[in-house]
């Protein structure tokens, strides 16, 4: 899960990392008041879950209550890789002598915390990681001994001046403490902003979190915005079920994540398009398989369903026994075809023909005689 | 031979009185493994289908002599019950459990390394030697002893892989899900090792899907170092990146963990990548020479 900057420096600040004085605002209004309450300069940024809002006119600095006025006017009239924003932060400007790249995350290779650091912050770490390696700088963190403070300044040396390593550690542990606290997978200070000769400060802020480890966390969960998900991803959510909305028209609906994917491909492979992803979990129950639908043909783009089924803990007659009632109850606009194999098979299929419907035993027939159908329209 | 597996493996089952642990230590018995118990803490004395129920592993490994434990115990509970299978002796844990944060996993996979265990999981449908026995939830019909090793980040995709490999008279040595997490407890590495040097085995399909570096990691290691023929399956070829594609591990983030990187790499180390599930079985053929 991802939250927004403001968020973000909210719940650094919380952990003792200094962040620049700011105010969230929904109007022009608000934002004037709150560039009154900080003091002039100040910078306007647009709050939205995707990268890249500086370059698409996201972020302005303003220096009278003018500017400040037509600046949140401006931002808040964008929209940002299609996200609209909604509110923009009002932050003090501070005079940043020196840009740097400090961050917390889980390298999944070697199974441990990492620490990354750059002296050339400020810049997509990316695209730094690509083009200029040697400039990124990493140091592991045990994950049953946490962090040794000692091995852990040697390394901040390597970036820092020696005013400033201290704070750079106490930044360091900080972070590390709120990334096991709060479950988090990444936290991160893009650009640490060094403002004078011995204080280092957080400019920009990201944090994402494990979606695993929100159970634990309602603090964390009370963050969340709904914007980074479609209606139907949340819709999907609420019901248990595993989803994500893709531009094509072949819906599907599937039993286990891997097998997901590779129906999503082999439609592409015969020259379709799937229009989502669609897992509809273990020990899948017909409700599910009724909510799937219904939310499957709220897409006016598509053009035929595939539910494709490979019984395991996943029975084949609850599926069918899904379709069934799905049936009943809503009327599906698009062609609809199935592969039902696996568990009770036999008793799926029975149910199935008794109402006139039959199902496919193989993936890849499967898939050319949905294509055919959403070709045909029947 | 087969791998980490066999009839004479005894399965400790964690989370034995939940729905999940009880309708499967059934279909576990029923496939011929040797479950010898299970254990839910405040439930020990009791009984679940003849098999005794103990309060703690410590209790249930000493009574039962068992070298294996699967786990079917919810998420929150699950760092205690690992470490503590962990901590009983226990030289073999599945870990079926979905859910499990990624930090706790990162403790656990070290603890249970420094405790001398070997972990397959999180998030995964076990492991199976047919005909000989299987720890998890794998389908027992579909599978057909053989001379096959499988290794699979997914669940119903491996089915799908095996129900093919199967259908075309390929039966299976070891089939292994690895887990759909991003930090699980053995990778693709350490078990191309065992099939290399396990004498059953003569060829090798692997089912990658998109998320990190270990698919690359692994084509790598085949080039270096397994003889035998090797097929592999990357799925998510179609999935957007930014996208958590069901699993927590399946995720392009960065530029990293597209499918295009792992098929190219596989193809790079000479192992042929199947565009469909159903063309494996004929790939691995040829592969092992009609």
């Amino acid at each position: 899960m991802k939250i927004h900057e403001y968020q973000a420096r909210q719940l650094l600040a919380s952990y003792g990392v200094p962040v620049p004085a700011g105010q969230l605002a929904r109007t022009s209004e608000e934002a004037v008041h709150a560039a009154e309450r900080i003091g002039l300069p100040v910078v306007i940024k647009a709050q939205v879950l995707v990268g890249g809002r500086g370059k698409a006119g996201g972020v302005k600095v303003a220096r009278t209550t003018t500017e400040v006025r037509d600046a949140a006017d401006a931002i808040l009239a964008l929209s940002i890789k299609e996200i609209p924003v909604k509110a923009v932060l009002v932050a003090e400007a501070v005079d940043i002598r020196k840009e740097y790249y400090l961050s917390v995350t889980v390298d999944r290779a070697e199974q441990q915390v990492v620490c990354i650091v750059s002296a050339s912050g400020g810049v997509d770490i990316e695209e730094l990681a690509v083009k200029e390696p040697e400039k990124i700088l990493k140091s592991h963190i045990d994950p049953l001994q946490g962090p040794d403070e000692e091995a852990l300044r040697t390394f901040l040396s390597e970036a820092f001046t020696p005013a400033l390593v201290d704070q750079a550690l106490a930044t360091v542990l900080n972070l590390y403490r709120l990334l096991i606290e709060k479950d988090g997978s990444l936290v991160e200070i893009n650009p640490l902003a060094q403002i004078d000769e011995t204080t280092l400060i957080a400019a920009d802020a990201k944090i994402n979190f494990d979606d695993n480890g929100l159970a634990k966390h309602a603090d964390v969960e009370a963050l969340r915005t709904e914007e980074e998900y479609s209606r139907e991803e949340i819709d999907a959510k609420a019901a248990g079920l595993s989803f994500v909305s893709l531009d094509g028209d072949i819906g599907c609906i599937v039993n286990g994540a891997g097998l997901a994917m590779a129906t999503m491909d082999l439609i592409k492979l015969f020259g379709g398009r799937p229009a989502n992803f669609l897992d509809v979990g273990g020990s899948s129950s017909p409700e599910k398989v009724l909510t799937a639908l219904r939310i499957l043909t709220r897409n006016r783009h598509l053009k035929a369903i595939l539910i494709n089924i490979f019984g395991g803990i996943t029975r084949c007659d609850d599926i069918a026994k899904g379709i069934l009632i799905a049936r009943d109850r809503i009327e599906l606009p698009v062609p609809l075809v199935i592969r039902l194999i696996g568990t009770n098979e036999k008793e799926g299929r029975e149910l199935l023909q008794q109402a006139g419907l039959d199902a496919a035993s193989e993936m890849t027939e499967a898939v050319k005689k949905v294509l055919e159908r959403a070709k045909a329209g029947r | 031979m087969a791998i980490l597996i066999d009839e004479n493996t005894k399965v400790l089952v964690q989370g034995i009185t939940g729905r999940d642990g009880s309708f499967h230590a059934v279909s576990m018995l029923e496939y011929g493994t040797r479950v010898v118990g299970g254990v839910t803490p405040g439930k020990g004395g009791v009984q679940v289908h003849g098999l005794p129920v103990f309060d703690s592993m410590g209790e249930a490994v000493q009574a039962t002599g068992a070298d294996c434990s699967v786990l079917f115990v919810p998420a929150r509970f699950a760092t205690a019950a690992l470490r503590e299978a962990a901590d009983g002796g226990i030289g073999l844990i599945v870990c079926i459990t979905e859910g499990i944060p990624v930090l706790e996993m990162l403790g656990n996979t070290r603890y249970i390394r420094e405790k001398g265990a070997r972990l397959i999981g999180p998030n995964c449908p076990g492991l199976i030697s047919p005909g000989r026995s299987k720890v998890g939830i794998p389908p027992g019909p579909i599978h057909k002893p053989g001379a096959i090793g499988v290794i699979s980040r997914s669940g119903t995709l491996t089915y799908e892989v095996v129900y093919n490999l199967t259908l075309e008279g390929l039966g299976q040595s070891t089939c292994i899900g690895i887990g759909g997490d991003p930090v699980i407890g053995t990778g693709y590495i350490e078990l191309l090792e065992m099939f290399e040097k396990d004498v059953e085995t003569e060829g090798i399909v692997i089912i990658g899907e998109i998320g990190g570096e270990d698919e690359e990691k692994a084509a790598e290691y085949i080039r270096r170092a397994v003889s035998k023929p090797v097929v592999a399956f990357i799925s998510g070829r179609t999935a957007p990146p930014g996208k958590r594609m069901g699993h927590a591990g399946a995720i392009i983030s960065g530029g990293k963990g597209t499918a295009a990187a792992k098929v190219e790499a596989f193809e790079a180390a000479g192992v042929p990548v199947a565009d469909r599930p159903d063309q494996i079985p004929g790939l691995i053929r040829e592969k092992l020479g009609g």
